[in-house]
């Protein structure tokens, strides 16, 4: 039977020292006992009742997971839980994959114990709270708390991190921690008395925590279950919620049965004030008309959408680019043409030698049609129906424009100007006669070049559709 | 009248802020102080401070800059019409309130929206000028979340999130109808171009991260909204197929749900009930469905000719009493996609079993270790010594999981 005495109750150098070479002499875990706290510093006497080094115990091999795990553990006020982890290490021998296996009983005891230590770390995050002491070196900050655990070190960084330009103390049963703007520094034990008993500011958390309480969601349990009563003792706010439950139900009740009242006099006013404001007139037919489609509701697509994607150019314009609708990026800034296919189309545009004022740019449907996929969305395509309910829009922009050159990029375009599902393939590059001495010439949307997945046939196909620009701005050239 | 002190201005206005249900601080940036610097930290997760007796967290100081508003939103503690006692806080009352509680280590930081006063842009101005503040002249590293006014300038957005952890705006309600209906001078497409707004400008800045070294980040925490659930007659399918659009369209944190909660001096317009707690509940678990759990809106609410979750029961549960034919799934066997479907595995219990599973086979008394509740899971896994044999048949099998009922107690 071998005693190990550990120089305090978070010694893990000392407790790894031991383990190292009983572990080594392969002596059993039943044939420890293990203490702490046995009110000697003196690591020779933990190192008498041990058997005499090996040099295999240099050798001792744990899984990396092992060293976070035991640290947290030893931190836990159970006894058991130094003869735990030793039976942990011990198994290592012959299951050297023991702790991937979650519901072995040592593992599951040990990551309740590593959780249960977290949790208590973080309660402390959470429930010190300073009081202000005025000191001549200026104000000190001083807390008292009581943790459930060992685990004073291990919390005390977040603190040191959070506060660093406060001078701060925390004082627990067990050790006081203090910071001194430079450094930590741990300390004996303290007594609740020697921390301050009130600070201005406290009146105002009061008033805070109580005015924040919404009485008709009284939920205790919830609250008890992550703000446990042990902690009460040292937080201020706590104090008031038996008041804060007790008048819940009636606070609510009143709510409730009281009768409206009458607007004060500055809502009648801000109401008058209101109905004279008038928008602000459109100024252009084309302004008029945007300003109108920014409500449309003529088919169901606006409810998945940010907002109408409405054409954009001179209404003076000459051609008027057709795509099919806006897309993703399109939707989120309210304009055309802005996204990936966007790019691709300004590209060739300026390649094909298209002066940017000649041209306006607008979509046969304008809602972005989508299905949530989690974080993203998916483009679907715009059906019969709906291409036929924004034809409305797309007509009177037309009408407005009257360009001698509509171009549509893709077949939802076509489809929308000639009013029949048509295959863009067989008409790609023709001239068609339109209505009111217009002509509409169908080539491929620019996004069809994106999808391409051969690079070889995707520079074929752009070199294409440049061409087709070029034929446009050609017969722009002839109109002009 | 006498001008009010502090610590009633407080009363007003954290008051009038506590019907928005966010308080998170988790998921910014990481910060900390040091010598000659602010004060303040941010670790990736947040720190609730403190909790109310309603169950919820107290993680910031959640106030308005003021409750003065010139908009009259039917659900709303603040609109014009209410007659409730109305506070202004000055931009430096914030400021150093912030600091003196943060120093006390009672809050992780800042949450500060406001009533509409003047116009939105004067509004959002002052709050960006807290911000502002409490970043540079105090060095403060603490958590800041502001709330952006739909149609406020680009400008102001833009300094907000240069300053903030978080800027979020409320989409209100779930239902362009009834935001219409209620909240008349608020435009639902504004609303959603402000978080589209949001999201292309925090994605543009991820750009620049990935390519640059030093970028100022914008909103490090991202945008989340919250709606109010029981002040209209939306159901559950249709506040889930709007949350489906708002995540996919707007990469939110989180949509929120708020349940409509009594408030002093209501309006004839919409008449007090008692919040509906548990309909909240059960979408907050349905929303977790979606997100985390692989499962489709539609696979959540169908079932049910009312378009509403069950309240008795979890939707998980209840999808799964639906489809019944797809358990007993067995522990030993089964792909993580069928696991996470099993009512009573979480995502990190099954993870747990994943790993366990590759070094023994699982019987049920390993599986209570995995889980919380055994009792739960036993009627729909096989395990190496357990089948549920016909009981997944049993038609009191809904009855026998349900909890039982029970009154809220006092204590």
């Amino acid at each position: 039977m071998y005693t190990v005495d550990l120089a305090h109750e978070t010694d893990f150098a000392g407790f790894r020292t031991a383990a190292r070479r009983l572990v080594a002499h392969g002596v059993k875990p039943d044939a420890v006992v293990w203490r702490t706290g046995g009110g000697t510093d003196d690591l020779f006497a933990a190192r008498q009742d041990l058997p005499p080094p090996t040099v295999a115990e240099t050798e001792v091999r744990v899984p990396r997971a092992f060293v976070p795990l035991a640290e947290a553990v030893i931190c836990h006020s159970a006894p058991e839980r130094l003869s735990l982890l030793y039976r942990i290490l011990y198994r290592f021998l012959s299951e050297p994959r023991l702790l991937e296996i979650a519901s072995d009983p040592d593992v599951a005891i040990a990551r309740r114990m590593e959780k249960s230590v977290g949790r208590d770390v973080h309660k402390m995050h959470a429930f010190v709270r300073f009081r202000e002491l005025a000191t001549p070196d200026g104000p000190h900050f001083i807390a008292w708390f009581e943790p459930e655990h060992f685990i004073e070190e291990r919390a005390a960084g977040f603190f040191a991190r959070r506060f660093a330009p406060m001078r701060w103390s925390i004082l627990t049963p067990r050790r006081s921690i203090h910071w001194d703007l430079e450094s930590l520094a741990f300390g004996p034990g303290a007594r609740r008395e020697d921390a301050p008993a009130d600070d201005a500011a406290e009146a105002l958390w009061l008033t805070y925590f109580a005015s924040i309480f919404n009485p008709a969601r009284l939920k205790v349990k919830a609250m008890t279950a992550e703000m446990p009563r042990k902690y009460w003792r040292n937080l201020p706010e706590a104090a008031l919620i038996p008041d804060l439950i007790a008048g819940a139900e009636a606070r609510v009740q009143s709510m409730i049965a009281a009768p409206p009242t009458e607007a004060p006099a500055h809502h009648h006013r801000l109401r008058a004030r209101g109905e004279t404001l008038m928008e602000t007139a459109a100024e252009t037919d084309i302004a008029r008309l945007r300003a109108e489609a920014d409500g449309c509701r003529r088919c169901p697509l606006w409810a998945g959408a940010t907002q109408t994607v409405f054409g954009e150019g001179p209404d003076t314009a000459q051609v008027v680019f057709v795509g099919e609708q806006p897309g993703d990026k399109e939707d989120l800034a309210g304009r055309p043409f802005v996204g990936p296919a966007g790019q691709v189309f300004d590209e060739a545009v300026a390649e094909a030698g298209i002066d940017r004022t000649l041209y306006y740019v607008t979509n046969a449907v304008k809602h972005f049609k989508n299905e949530p996929r989690g974080k993203r969305r998916i483009h679907k395509k715009p059906n019969g129906a709906e291409i036929e309910a924004c034809r409305w829009w797309l007509a009177q922009e037309l009408q407005i424009i009257k360009p001698k050159l509509i171009v549509a990029l893709g077949g939802t375009a076509l489809q929308s100007l000639l009013d029949r599902p048509v295959k863009i393939t067989e008409l790609r590059g023709q001239f068609l006669e339109f209505q009111d001495d217009t002509t509409v010439f169908p080539t491929v949307h620019p996004s069809y070049l994106l999808r391409l997945p051969d690079p070889d046939l995707k520079a074929r196909e752009r070199q294409r559709f440049v061409d087709d620009l070029k034929r446009v701005a050609e017969r722009i050239g002839v109109l002009a | 009248m006498p001008a009010k002190t502090l610590v009633e201005k407080l009363a007003v206005l954290a008051d009038a802020a506590k019907y928005d249900a966010s308080c998170a601080s988790s998921g910014s940036e990481k910060r900390k102080s040091g010598k000659g610097t602010g004060i303040g930290s941010t670790e990736g997760m947040g720190i609730c401070h403190a909790y109310a007796p309603d169950g919820r967290c107290i993680s910031l100081l959640k106030i308005l800059l003021t409750n003065f508003c010139v908009f009259d939103c039917a659900y709303c503690v603040n609109r014009s019409s209410s007659n409730v006692e109305r506070a202004r806080f000055s931009v430096d009352e914030v400021v150093q309130l912030t600091l003196d509680f943060y120093k006390r280590n009672y809050i992780e930081g800042l949450f500060l929206s406001s009533g509409i006063i003047r116009d939105t842009d004067y509004t959002m101005e002052q709050m960006v000028e807290v911000a502002a503040a409490l970043r540079t002249v105090h060095d403060f590293r603490g958590y800041i979340h502001l709330k952006a006014i739909p149609g406020a300038s680009q400008d102001l957005i833009e300094r907000a999130g240069l300053h903030a952890d978080r800027v979020s705006v409320n989409v209100e309600l779930p239902s362009d109808d009834s935001v219409v209906r209620l909240a008349p001078e608020k435009r639902p497409a504004d609303i959603r171009r402000a978080m589209g707004g949001l999201r292309t400008r925090i994605e543009a800045n991820k750009d620049l991260e990935s390519t640059r070294a030093r970028v100022r980040k914008f909103a490090p925490a991202g945008q989340s909204t919250q709606m109010i659930i029981g002040a209209d007659a939306t159901t559950d399918a249709a506040i889930l197929d709007r949350s489906a659009m708002l995540y996919g369209s707007y990469a939110l944190k989180r949509v929120y749900y708020s349940a409509f909660s009594p408030i002093p001096d209501a309006t004839s317009v919409l008449p007090l009930l008692k919040p509906p707690l548990m309909r909240e509940h059960r979408l907050y678990q349905a929303d977790w469905l979606m997100r985390f759990y692989g499962f489709d809106r539609r696979e959540i609410v169908e079932g049910r000719t009312d378009g509403m979750l069950d309240l008795d029961i979890d939707p998980k549960l209840a999808w799964a009493l639906r489809a019944r034919e797809r358990f007993p799934v067995d522990v030993n066997t089964a792909d993580r996609e069928s696991l996470l479907r099993v009512p009573g595995l979480g995502v990190k219990s099954v993870d747990r079993l994943l790993s366990s599973r590759r070094h023994t086979r699982l019987r049920l008394a390993d599986l209570g270790r995995l889980v919380k509740s055994l009792d739960a899971v036993r009627p729909f896994v096989v395990a190496a010594d357990w089948h549920p044999g016909t009981s997944l048949d049993r038609l009191d099998l809904k009855a026998r999981l349900a909890p039982e009922p029970r009154q809220l107690s006092l204590f």
